[in-house]
């Protein structure tokens, strides 16, 4: 049960690295890796706490739950990456900091 | 007979089916997109009427897909509040696309259409929900459509409004994610019905009743965590603000709603009254303040919204106080806000079209040049001013009288005074669009469709005021908001 529960925290950890991140860095692919670390944080949080009490068989639920997000992480990263691309190709930098300037 | 067999029908499920397939068809025929688009959203609004029929006959009801019930299998449940839900997307989705056929131009349609088309199945998805992780999913769904969708005219301005939006949303979910984590963990379900029964209060609830909260908050951009929405709401071509306006918003404070019914309601305590009614008067104040200081067309409108939320959260801080009728204001103020505020931002993309710009002091005699949009953006401004018998007056009417039996003057001044700055903000344009200005200007001709729709959707704004009775009743089949708001 240890165990788990360091996975579970480890979990935590990650989700609060990923949001100071996304909020403190100006880097639009910084901020994108930002939100999947907050992303697998939640997930391992899920796989972690799957197993419901000591000694029985882990509950397949949340793992049919992460791999749903994970196919939602991998669309929404591959639809930020091209605005990123797209937004650097027309300001010249890939930040959002342009429209404050404005 | 032919009655019996049209209520038997799982019309539900073609619901989120017909969008999903239109929106594939529309990509592969490519030259038939907009007949698809336009004649599936009427095909869903007609697929709504059935299914109001059904559940005047046989009250609120799930569907179970494939026959799974609900601790493994997905269910799809129908009360009057989901419909009501449902209506309003219909209804708007078929104003947007009727505009939206005129609007784009050929390349921009291509994309617009699927796009568009499983945005409308990720909505009626998330309106037929009924369990936290489903909720999750199409909160996605809608979230990576409609940022495609906000960037689809391609500037700088779109891109970088769809960018903040996109970030937003999906820190939003994760956020929102993680409470259904802990709450799986704590209850072992994420059906609504089954943790209703099973919650208790302990840490792991709490926790995720603030996350839960926070992400979606923060898509219902209340007052602090507004400030996504103004950039993306303007840059975003007409059709789309106004979806985002009128549905995308309601879709996060819709779960909100139901989460708070059910889930969290044996959680709550004097203080989130308190908090939720100071947010909610901020935003109604501050909101109303930043629209009525904006020169541009499509941002003072997008400021309004972050008043009118703030109206919403006003009324729900009110009914978690146990005053039922802010229940019934909570809902007509959603309906009749969502009806003006599409027609405003159509009205604007109107505007924008016809001159180029959407800068307010140079509207260049446009009551008499553009007399339908005019009186488009004059109705939809009544039902948002809140005078009498819109729906925005109800809406207003049963918000102070909730606040009057609450004994809450806070409440009651600032919803009068909110009034008051939006009649403001309303007048400031229409006042402009009598006068003459020096500059000369371009002006293009607008498709009559294009004037229409906000029209249509203005008037039915006003005439949800008409009929309070019949639409409240249909609200309340099913019971949806529990012991704590019995029908009026």
């Amino acid at each position: 049960m240890s165990t788990l529960f360091f996975y579970a925290v480890a979990g935590i950890g990650l989700f609060c690295t990923g949001l100071y991140t996304l909020i403190v860095q100006a880097h639009l692919l910084r901020k994108l890796l930002a939100i999947n670390i907050m992303g697998s944080g939640v997930f391992l949080l899920l796989v972690s706490l799957s197993m419901r009490t000591a000694g029985t068989q882990p509950d397949p639920v949340p793992h049919a739950m992460v791999i749903t997000g994970i196919v939602v992480a991998i669309s929404a990263t591959a639809l930020a990456l091209v605005f990123m691309i797209k937004i650097a190709l027309k300001t010249g930098k890939a930040e959002l900091s342009s429209l404050e300037e404005k | 007979m032919y009655l019996k067999l049209v209520l038997a029908t799982p019309w539900e499920v073609f619901l989120i089916l017909l969008p999903i397939l239109g929106g594939l068809f529309s990509f592969l025929l490519p030259k038939f997109n907009k007949a698809i688009g336009i004649s599936t959203l009427i095909l869903t609004l007609f697929f709504v009427v059935f299914i109001a029929l059904k559940l005047r006959t046989q009250g609120a009801f799930y569907h179970l897909v494939g026959g799974w019930d609900a601790p493994l299998g997905i269910n799809l449940y129908i009360d009057g509040l989901s419909l009501v839900m449902l209506g309003l997307t219909a209804l708007i989705g078929v104003g947007a696309s009727v505009y939206a056929g005129k609007y784009f131009t050929q390349t921009q349609s291509l994309w617009f259409w699927p796009i568009w088309l499983f945005l409308i199945a990720g909505i009626n998805a998330l309106f037929l929900s009924q369990d936290i992780f489903n909720f999750y999913v199409t909160l996605e769904l809608i979230g990576l459509a409609s940022a495609a969708l906000t960037a689809l005219s391609n500037t700088k301005e779109a891109l970088t409004g769809a960018m903040r939006y996109l970030l937003v949303t999906l820190l939003g979910s994760l956020a929102y994610l993680l409470g259904v984590a802990l709450l799986y963990h704590g209850f072992g379900s994420v059906d609504i019905a089954i943790l209703s029964n099973t919650i208790e209060s302990t840490p792991a609830a709490w926790a995720a009743m603030g996350l839960m909260s926070a992400g979606l908050l923060l898509k219902s951009a209340l007052f602090p965590l507004h400030f996504w929405l103004p950039p993306a709401h303007a840059s975003a071509p007409a059709p789309i603000s106004a979806v985002l306006s009128a549905l995308i918003i309601k879709a996060s404070i819709y779960i909100q709603l139901r989460l708070w019914i059910s889930l969290f309601f044996p959680l709550h305590n004097f203080y989130f009254e308190i908090f939720f009614a100071v947010l909610g008067s901020i935003a109604v104040l501050w909101g109303s303040v930043q629209a009525l200081v904006q020169t541009r067309l499509k941002l003072l409108i997008a400021y309004s919204t972050v008043a009118q939320v703030g109206y919403l959260f006003l009324a729900f801080s009110l009914a978690l106080g146990g005053v039922s009728v802010a229940w019934s204001a909570l809902i007509y103020l959603m309906l009749s806000h969502a009806l003006a505020k599409s027609a405003l931002f159509l009205v604007a993309g109107n505007l924008l079209h016809f001159h180029g710009h959407d800068r307010i002091i140079d509207l260049d005699r446009i009551a008499q040049r553009l007399p339908l949009s005019t009186a488009a953006f004059a109705l939809a401004g009544v039902s948002i001013i809140g005078l009498p018998l819109s729906g925005g007056f109800i809406g207003k009417w049963f918000l102070l009288e909730a606040s009057l039996a609450d004994n809450n003057w806070g409440i009651t001044a600032v919803v009068l005074l909110g009034g008051l700055l939006a009649a403001g903000y309303i007048f400031k344009v229409l006042g402009f669009t009598f006068t003459k200005t020096t500059r000369t200007q371009k002006a293009q001709n607008i498709p009559l469709s294009m004037e229409l729709v906000p029209l249509c959707l203005a008037i039915m704004a006003i005439l949800t005021g008409f009929f309070a009775t019949p639409l409240l009743s249909l609200i309340h089949i099913g019971n949806p908001f529990g012991n704590i708001g019995a029908a009026p």
